[in-house]
């Protein structure tokens, strides 16, 4: 391979990195970032590509990939984030994608982002890249926070041992970052000459098949820099190297550099094909002759030689002081008697904050957008003469709902995520999935979902998001389906409006206040519950199994960057969510419109389809006006509510109240719509099953499309409609009927 | 009714092929297990195993040599070529489906076997490949038996019953018979598991005795045979003695890592190792969670934590605390 820009890509690499999701635009050299989990490897990544980066899926695998360009010394270098990992083994769709890259990807440099604190662990993975590749660069990172635990590292000296170079840094703070940005392109260049560490001293046994198996390796694919790992993968029944080796692919990934001549290739095919075969053989008899257990001793003489590199480098001395405020801190925040109700004390906050806090931002976008903006827009289309089905569709269909959408969603977004991201910052959150891990264990799920629950009141679409933190897949489904059992932002104002309207008017005066309150705590309450009930079920019935594999790694505590959240949690969660949200409900709008206005026989769409759901809905104890409502409003649950007053003063032709057909609208007192929902006949009931119905139903078409995104799969897609509908439907049913019955 | 593909009578002809495909296949592991046994199989012993009546078991020979998959001569059948392939691509699915069980669900051992008789005659075999590849290409079944490569290789068997060592023998279980049920179910009652180190106390007409991990197992002789095990090559055993585990760690307390137990398997040992959790391994107990259990481990520097469960499959020794790095 060359190093110059490129011109030394073959085809075959062109066409690899097309596979792998990674097309031939627009950069000179590709440089692959890896790296264990929680190393700080996306804050190397951000310093590396500033915020000219995107994000997606890897071709055919729900894992997330990110890719960003640099441009340093007048050369571009495109930078692709791999999946955070502790091994390569390919036990796990990350480590296949990593591996997969570093080895058919053939990156121009491997940055390998190391935890200065946790050298040992870090240096495990380190020396699996190193026998894939030569071209690493060790960035030696969180070097501050090695100081502050009064652990010492030197670089130079861990260079000499790897055989690479060694940049230390600190990527919070962006030092470093010019350092390794030089030595990535001058190993990209070809300018840095390395010899790199490859372990050596495997079990006999391991040892003496491998060497047998090398010279075979090198037989068949001459020239190839990695023949000692391909013969122990080979080894260890790695199916894709098994497979790469059969197709001669592993050979054209050295072609790149160097041309064979015409003369004598059909010759060199035929004796190369030849020495493939005879490969394959060997690797299958010399296979059964290693003991099961090999790669326990594979492992171990890894972390052997990690060990004593390590044992090398660190200074000695000074680990007197090291994690002592950590120490303290979590003995208090998991101990038995301050754990939880600590953890309650901060949730309750970070809830009161955004409910509060939003409250007047969200007033104000109200006023902009629907009380000054809209009424601006219509007084224009009729200055211009638009016909009013035109304005009436585009106004007050199109632009309403989402103007709605954006004033009430983005103000509590806006606040909650930043929030959630500081307490992950800090180190909080898995605090909280390591005390709440028990319960999920008996629901057959995995703690981290107490995170990604959390995340679910906030919105339900980033819920699903933030279930990539669990790495079995499994559980990773269970946390998925149930998300939307957190009664998410935009389904509190619906819940504080019922409880207020209909269940604060049975207690006197004075407690109504504490009633309606304790009501809607008690909705959110029992989505915590169905989350439970339904995570037992589906890991008792369709995901059937004991959980796969557990593992939760409590970072130590950090300073929070305050700034740098605020702006990454704004860009990547909110604005995501706000965006997809905008985009759905854009359209619903059209329809809410287009159902108000269209008129067959004499009474609008509207009217027929309510008259027609009614009996369904009166039977579990709702209405037609409530099920047509979720139906159309699928894009927010935001918009229920002025919904379903539109269609009530629609479905009782009542004069006067609100803008007209097809408008959504809200009064200003509740006082108001206590009157206009009873009068349409409403009762008790009507509003607890609203409740009910607004906890466990289908999730918005935000959510389900971003179901189907993490997931692939159109099945679970599907069920994750089903499941909260049934239980929904199955639920106001029955205490429509019991309620009834003592009526 | 007959619709094509969903009414009933396709469904019919579907189900007899089915299960004529179940017949041929299971005939086929007949034959090929008796082959591996150095017994000559008959349509007598075909009709036995089957336990389908001798007219049957002779059409099924028939039907066998009408897809030049065994040929008959003198009374005994023989695999050609391709049955043997056939069979072993079945034996493969098989128990490739019972590691699978093993270490992806929490289906009870003793479902393992009947639940794999049933899906190798489902998976073809580029789902068995694309099962095998996302497990990591597993090399043994949950009961010790190699399990054979996409090409067919499979090594021939090592190890002796349990019955023919000396007392005094070390030795690895490396085979437990999981037909019939109950015998496997006896033995998955004493706590015997492939890997496992034994040393054998005595052995009489009456009873085996031997050790694992300090603990004395007693089996009638007719029992203990279903045991294969293979002569370690050195003296001395593992773990002769009973071990504490990290679960029994309290916080503060430092072990150093002997090994995972041998019925930790799949992805929960790979991420164990991944981790550090390897021979040689000082761990701290650092603090448990509010709710007692899952408990932080200090594993090469790092927080990590790990479930009772978990935990109690990693065997340690004491180790001073002060190493812990």
């Amino acid at each position: 391979m060359t190093g110059t820009a490129c011109h030394g890509c073959a085809p075959a690499r062109a066409s690899r990195l097309v596979q792998l999701g990674v097309p031939q635009t627009r950069w000179d050299y590709l440089v692959a970032l890896a790296g264990n989990p929680n190393t700080g490897k996306s804050t190397v990544f951000n310093a590396l590509t500033g915020l000219r980066q995107h994000t997606g899926n890897w071709p055919g695998k729900t894992v997330v990939r990110a890719e960003g360009v640099f441009t340093h010394g007048g050369k571009r270098l495109k930078v692709v984030d791999l999946p955070g990992t502790y091994s390569l083994q390919a036990g796990s769709a990350d480590e296949e994608v990593a591996r997969d890259f570093l080895l058919f990807g053939a990156p121009d440099v491997t940055v390998v982002v190391v935890d200065a604190t946790r050298l040992e662990r870090n240096l495990n993975l380190v020396l699996q890249i190193l026998e894939i590749t030569g071209r690493v660069v060790v960035c030696l990172n969180l070097m501050d926070e090695a100081r502050r635990h009064g652990i010492a590292v030197d670089p130079a000296k861990l260079a000499g041992e790897l055989g690479v170079p060694v940049v230390p840094a600190a990527a919070r703070r962006g030092e470093g970052i010019p350092e390794l940005m030089d030595t990535v392109l001058r190993m990209a260049k070809g300018e840095v000459k390395t010899m790199p560490f490859r372990l050596r001293e495997h079990a006999p046994e391991v040892e003496s098949a491998l060497g047998e198996l090398i010279p075979r390796v090198e037989a068949a694919f001459p020239g190839l820099p990695n023949a000692r790992w391909v013969a122990l993968r080979l080894l260890n029944a790695d199916q894709r190297i098994e497979q790469a080796v059969r197709s001669g692919e592993l050979g054209r990934l050295e072609e790149a550099g160097f041309t064979v001549g015409d003369a004598g290739e059909g010759a060199v095919a035929v004796a190369a094909s030849q020495a493939i075969e005879e490969l394959l053989q060997a690797t299958e008899r010399l296979r059964w002759r290693l003991s099961p257990g090999f790669q326990d001793a594979l492992a171990t003489s890894l972390y052997t030689a990690a060990q004593r590199i390590a044992s090398r480098v660190q200074l000695s001395g000074l680990r007197r002081a090291r994690f002592d405020f950590d120490r303290r801190l979590d003995r208090l925040l998991t101990s038995r008697t301050f754990g939880f109700p600590l953890m309650l004390l901060i949730l309750a906050v970070v809830f009161w904050i955004t409910i509060e806090g939003a409250n007047v931002p969200s007033g104000l976008l109200a006023s902009l957008l629907i009380d000054t903006v809209h009424p601006a827009l219509r007084s224009w289309s009729a200055g211009m003469g638009l016909p009013w089905w035109l304005s009436g569709f585009l106004f007050d269909g199109v632009y309403l709902a989402t103007a709605w959408v954006v004033s009430v969603m983005l103000p509590p977004m806006a606040i909650f995520f930043p929030l959630f991201t500081l307490l992950e910052d800090f180190g909080y959150l898995p605090r909280v999935a390591f005390n709440l891990d028990a319960l999920f264990r008996r629901a057959g799920a995995h703690g981290k979902q107490a995170l990604t629950m959390c995340m679910g009141f906030g919105c339900n679409a980033a819920g699903v998001v933030a279930t990539r933190v669990i790495d079995s897949p499994r559980e990773r489904l269970v946390a998925i389906l149930t998300n939307n059992f957190s009664l998410c932002n935009g389904r509190w104002p619906t819940q504080i409006l019922m409880a207020s309207v209909f269940l604060g008017s049975l207690a006197p005066a004075a407690l109504a206040g504490l009633v309606s309150a304790s009501a809607v705590v008690g909705v959110a309450v029992l989505g915590i519950l169905a989350t439970f009930f339904s995570s037992w079920l589906l890991t008792r019935t369709v995901l059937q199994g004991e959980a796969t594999s557990f593992s939760l790694e409590l970072p130590p505590y950090r300073p929070p960057r305050v700034l740098q959240t605020l702006y990454t949690s704004l860009i990547d969660r909110t604005a995501i969510v706000l965006w997809r949200a905008v985009v759905f409900a854009a359209p619903a709008g059209a329809v809410i419109w287009l159902i108000g206005n269209l008129t067959v026989g004499g009474a609008s769409l509207a009217e027929h389809l309510v008259r027609w759901l009614d009996p369904l809905g009166v039977l579990i104890g709702l209405n037609g006006v409530i099920l047509l409502a979720y139906i159309v409003a699928i894009p927010a649950n935001e918009i229920i509510i002025p919904t379903v007053l539109m269609l009530t003063v629609l479905a009782g032709r009542l004069a006067g109240v609100g803008p007209g057909a097809g408008v959504m609208f809200e009064l200003d007192s509740i006082a108001a719509v206590g009157d206009l929902l009873r009068g349409a006949g409403w009762s008790v009931l009507t509003g607890l099953n609203l409740m009910l119905f607004s906890l466990l139903h289908n999730p918005c078409s935000t959510t389900i499309y971003t179901i189907y995104k993490e997931t692939g799969s159109v099945k679970w897609t599907v069920v994750s409609v089903l499941l909260p509908l049934g239980l929904g439907f199955t639920v106001c049913f029955l205490v429509a009927q019991v309620w009834r019955l003592l009526a | 009714m007959a619709w094509p593909r969903w009414g009933l009578i396709p469904r019919l002809v579907r189900l007899l092929r089915m299960t004529e495909r179940v017949r041929v296949e299971d005939a086929l592991k007949h034959l090929y297990h008796s082959e591996a046994a150095g017994r000559p199989s008959t349509v007598e012993s075909l009709a036995g195993a089957l336990e389908v009546g001798r007219g049957r078991a002779l059409r099924l020979v028939e039907r066998l040599g009408e897809l030049d998959l065994a040929r008959s001569a003198n009374d005994t059948v023989t695999l050609t070529p391709a049955g043997r392939a056939y069979a072993l691509r079945i034996i493969r699915t098989h128990r490739l489906w019972e590691r699978y069980l093993a270490d992806r669900t929490g289906v009870a051992p003793a479902e393992w076997h009947e639940q794999a008789e049933r899906q190798e005659h489902a998976l073809s075999a580029v789902e068995t490949d694309a099962l095998a590849s996302r497990m990591g290409n597993p090399m043994y079944d949950p009961h010790g038996d190699p399990i054979p490569t996409p090409t067919g290789e499979l090594p021939a068997r090592l190890g002796e019953p349990i019955t023919a060592l000396a007392p005094g023998t070390a030795a690895t279980i490396i085979h437990l018979e999981d037909e019939p049920r109950e015998v496997f179910e006896r033995l998955l009652a004493e706590g015997l598991v492939p890997g496992a180190q034994l040393r054998l106390v005595e052995e009489g007409p009456r009873e085996v005795r031997f050790r694992i991990e300090g603990k004395e197992h007693v089996l009638p002789p007719v029992l203990a045979a279903n045991i294969t095990v293979e002569r370690l090559p050195r003296a001395e055993v593992e773990a002769e003695q009973a071990h504490r585990t990290l679960a029994d760690l309290v916080p503060g307390e430092a072990g150093r890592v002997i090994r995972i137990a041998p019925s930790c398997q799949g992805p929960q040992r790979r991420r164990l190792l991944d981790l550090g959790v390897v021979p040689g391994t000082v761990v701290t107990a650092e603090f448990s969670s509010a709710s007692g259990d899952p408990v932080a481990y200090r594993i090469r520097g790092a927080l990590i934590a790990l479930r009772r469960s978990q935990a109690a499959q990693v065997q340690i020794e004491p180790a001073a605390l002060a190493a812990a790095s």
